[in-house]
């Protein structure tokens, strides 16, 4: 399942794996709006950012080849909507669309590869996401794969049992996979409780800034800000 | 109709960014007043039902299924505001690890499907009460689909993507058939839920306030004809729109200038485009560099 | 003469759709023990246990360390009553191991390093330190299982409840269980249907009928008198 894949990533070893998410997140968002207020007439610009994400694909010894290839998830959608600029006399947005959601989708994929889910949330809350927020993400990532794999193993049954496959059958799976996870909560509530839990969720220390931290945050916001100015000063 | 990243016009996607972050943020007060942490598990694990939900398949004719999308199933099992939370988390995890959605455009996709999606298909059981509860399921999913569908169109077409006339209907026509699709769904669920535990169909979600219901109703259906105004009248209309309620020149040109020709710039004048490209690019250094002198500032004051 | 750690007397308990899940339960744990709860599905043990910790409360009395389970003594009672429940993906619902097993030292009110210290502390404990940053989710049952231990020791209890602690365990994992329990000083009360794991550990044993204690004795004893195992009856097959 593909994020298991991702979860498997995100442990890796790297010199991305190891800065900080917060920076890494910053770095993230420089990007993106880098890219999303390019437009098809700043095609060098566009290029560049390719480069940077090669680079930061690079540095991170993720599999290139399998990540490029999830990235690829968003072209059906902009591919469609490509297809109807190029009708409607607008080749060059068609372009724009492709390039910009799949290098987007590329960047994500590239800090959400090199950072396990948990960090990430802790960086989003100290950009201020509120907490409730996050623990909500922490608990149905946490009990994500637990469900999921309870759904495929009713499913096998079902198919085990000869079964088709109707509707009436797949409202009932549900059915009870929803009294299952409404159970599940109510018994993860009590060992809460069971460990003293009084309404806060308590949370460990967030880890140190190192100046390679910070290094990097300024070579990846720098050169995102120095293509996008590039960009608007030389079209 | 999870919009990805380089769809939206800058405007509309940050524009939606900066509204949707406060909405979040007195939600997520609510709920944590209302519930305190210890609601956290049940709207956990229901967010990782809602995922493995859309694993089952609902056979619904000749090689085609469906799958369940699970707005108005939340609304309607933890209540509006819980169930807009739940949703903005299962965005969130859908664009950063499924990649089912951009990061930037979380705030449209936020919008659309946890706080207008949510409400829409919360506002049937809120109407119907606790006694037609499959009804009121079938009208929420409906309702949810057919929202989310109008605003993210909506979002689409204002940011200049183009959608030909026949392709509007067509995907207005699938919608419409996912919408059928959804409520019945929902409706199923709702059903096979309460033949498995009777006392949950009499339980009371969450109830609203009867003149918020209406106020938000009212909302609703006003969002709800204005987006199919929108997308009825082709990219050209918003144009002759914004002359007949009086928008000044300049607010036309900006209107319009995501459109049809790309080489025109979202100023009119080019050299303001350049400029404007600059400061933002510095006002973004500038931001961020403050921030990282904050946690430097923190993490130090921590030792 | 010393004072049992936990003291029972006449518990009642009724759940919500009418079933008397207990009707009348006399128990003492004394310090030093070990005792397996034995009995059919549905006889009350597991419920019995939910009340030791106050997390269900029934009529009759219900004593820990001489302070009565009530509301305001659930805080006490939570950190001198260790519960270790069937299912580790319940009580495993931190994003990391670590931070999971810190929860309970956290709620007492430790600061972020002392109870990361007790945290540490406890996954030695039961050999599991090399799981402190992993995710629940990529743990084995058996690794699963410890570290559910882990973050009931990190509280310091002084008596420890395991509810079947063997399910999911495969032999291997079970003689990991019953050393690591072994090197415990806790007294301990298991709930278990494994009379091997009971006869291992146990220095007496009760047996759950309908609600209610009807026996109590030696492990082997008790095993023999309800003819409690898998073959009793019929003949061996091999």
């Amino acid at each position: 399942m593909h994020h298991v894949t991702l979860d498997r990533w995100s442990r890796g070893e790297s010199v991305l794996h190891r800065r900080d998410a917060r920076v890494k997140v910053l770095a993230l968002a420089a990007y993106l709006v880098a890219v999303a207020t390019l437009d098809a007439g700043q095609q060098l610009a566009l290029v560049a950012c390719g480069a940077l994400l090669a680079a930061g694909l690079l540095a991170s010894r993720l599999p290139a080849g399998a990540l490029l290839a999830r990235a690829a998830i968003v072209l059906p959608f902009s591919g469609v909507f490509a297809i109807f600029s190029v009708l409607g006399g607008q080749p060059g947005r068609a372009v724009e669309l492709v390039e910009k959601s799949y290098l987007s989708a590329c960047a994500v994929l590239l800090v959400a590869g090199t950072t396990p889910l948990a960090r990430l949330m802790g960086a989003l809350e100290s950009l201020h996401v509120p907490r409730f927020v996050v623990l909500v993400v922490q608990f149905i990532y946490r009990y994500l794969f637990v469900v999921s794999e309870q759904a495929q193993h009713m499913r096998l049954a079902a198919l085990s049992r000869g079964e088709k496959g109707s509707f009436r059958a797949a409202a009932g799976a549900l059915a009870v996979l929803f009294a299952r996870s409404e159970a599940r909560a109510e018994a993860v509530y009590r060992a809460m409780a069971a460990r003293g839990f009084s309404g806060r969720i308590p949370q460990l220390g967030t880890p140190q800034l190192h100046p390679a931290d910070a290094a990097f945050l300024i070579a990846a916001v720098g050169a995102a800000a120095i293509i996008r100015i590039a960009a608007g000063v030389f079209s | 109709m999870h919009i990805p990243d380089g769809f939206l016009a800058t405007p509309v996607w940050a524009g939606l960014d900066a509204t949707a972050a406060p909405a979040v943020a007195y939600l997520a007060r609510r709920a944590g007043r209302n519930f305190d942490e210890g609601r956290i598990p049940m709207l956990g694990v229901m967010g990782a039902f809602v995922f493995a939900a859309q694993m089952i398949n609902f056979p619904v004719g000749v090689g085609i299924s469906g799958h369940l999308l699970g707005g108005a199933l939340l609304a309607q099992t933890l209540g509006p505001s819980a169930a807009a939370v739940t949703m903005t988390a299962i965005l969130a995890i859908q664009a950063l690890v499924f990649q089912d959605g951009g990061v930037l455009a979380l705030g449209a996709n936020v919008w659309n499907m946890a706080l207008i999606g949510v409400l829409a298909g919360y506002l049937p059981l809120g109407a119907l009460g606790c006694g037609r509860r499959r009804l009121a399921a079938f009208l929420g999913g409906a309702l949810s689909v057919l929202a989310v569908a109008v605003v993210a169109i909506a979002e689409l077409l204002v940011s200049g993507v183009r959608m030909p006339g026949p392709v509007l209907a067509v995907t207005m026509g699938l919608f419409f058939v996912t919408a059928l699709i959804e409520g019945a769904i929902t409706a199923a669920v709702v059903g096979a839920i309460g033949a498995v535990n009777p006392d949950w169909t009499s339980r009371p979600q969450a109830p609203l306030a009867r003149k918020a219901m209406f106020g938000l109703g009212a909302c609703a259906f006003l969002l709800a004809t204005g987006g199919i105004f929108l997308a009825s009248t082709a990219p050209d209309g918003l144009e002759r729109l914004a002359g007949r309620i009086g928008l000044g020149e300049r607010a036309r040109v900006l209107l319009a200038a995501p459109m049809p020709d790309y080489e025109a710039r979202w100023f009119s004048s080019a050299a303001l485009g350049k400029a404007a490209a600059g400061m933002a690019g510095l006002v973004l250094i500038f931001v961020l560099t403050a921030l990282l002198g904050k946690w430097l500032i923190r993490t130090r004051r921590k030792e | 003469m010393s004072e049992p750690l936990i003291d029972v007397r006449g518990l009642r308990f009724r759940y919500d759709d009418g079933t008397q899940a207990l009707d009348g339960v006399d128990f003492r744990l004394w310090p030093g023990e070990t005792v397996a709860l034995l009995g059919a599905n549905g006889s009350g043990k597991t419920t019995f246990v939910l009340h030791l910790n106050g997390l269900l409360a029934g009529e009759g009395e219900v004593w820990v360390c001489g302070v009565p389970v009530e509301k305001k003594t659930l805080a006490d009672v939570r950190r001198r009553v260790g519960l270790l429940f069937q299912d580790p993906d319940e009580q495993l619902f931190m994003p990391t191991v670590i931070e999971d097993v810190a929860f309970g030292p956290l709620n007492l009110g430790l600061n972020t390093e002392q109870a990361e210290k007790r945290a540490r502390e406890a996954l030695s404990q039961v050999g599991a330190s090399a799981a402190a940053g992993r995710a629940p989710y990529h743990l084995s049952a058996g690794e699963k299982r410890r570290v559910a231990l882990a973050g009931v020791l990190a509280m310091e209890p002084e008596i420890l409840v395991l509810d079947e602690p063997t399910t999911y365990l495969d032999p291997p994992g079970q003689r990991d269980l019953v050393r690591c329990l072994h090197g415990l000083p806790q007294a301990k009360i298991l709930v278990t249907h494994d009379t091997l794991f009971a006869a291992a550990l146990a220095t007496r044993a009760v047996f759950f009928e309908r609600g209610r204690i009807v026996a109590e004795g030696a492990v082997r004893e008790i095993v023999e008198k309800f003819s409690w195992t898998p073959g009793a009856g019929t003949k061996p097959a091999g």
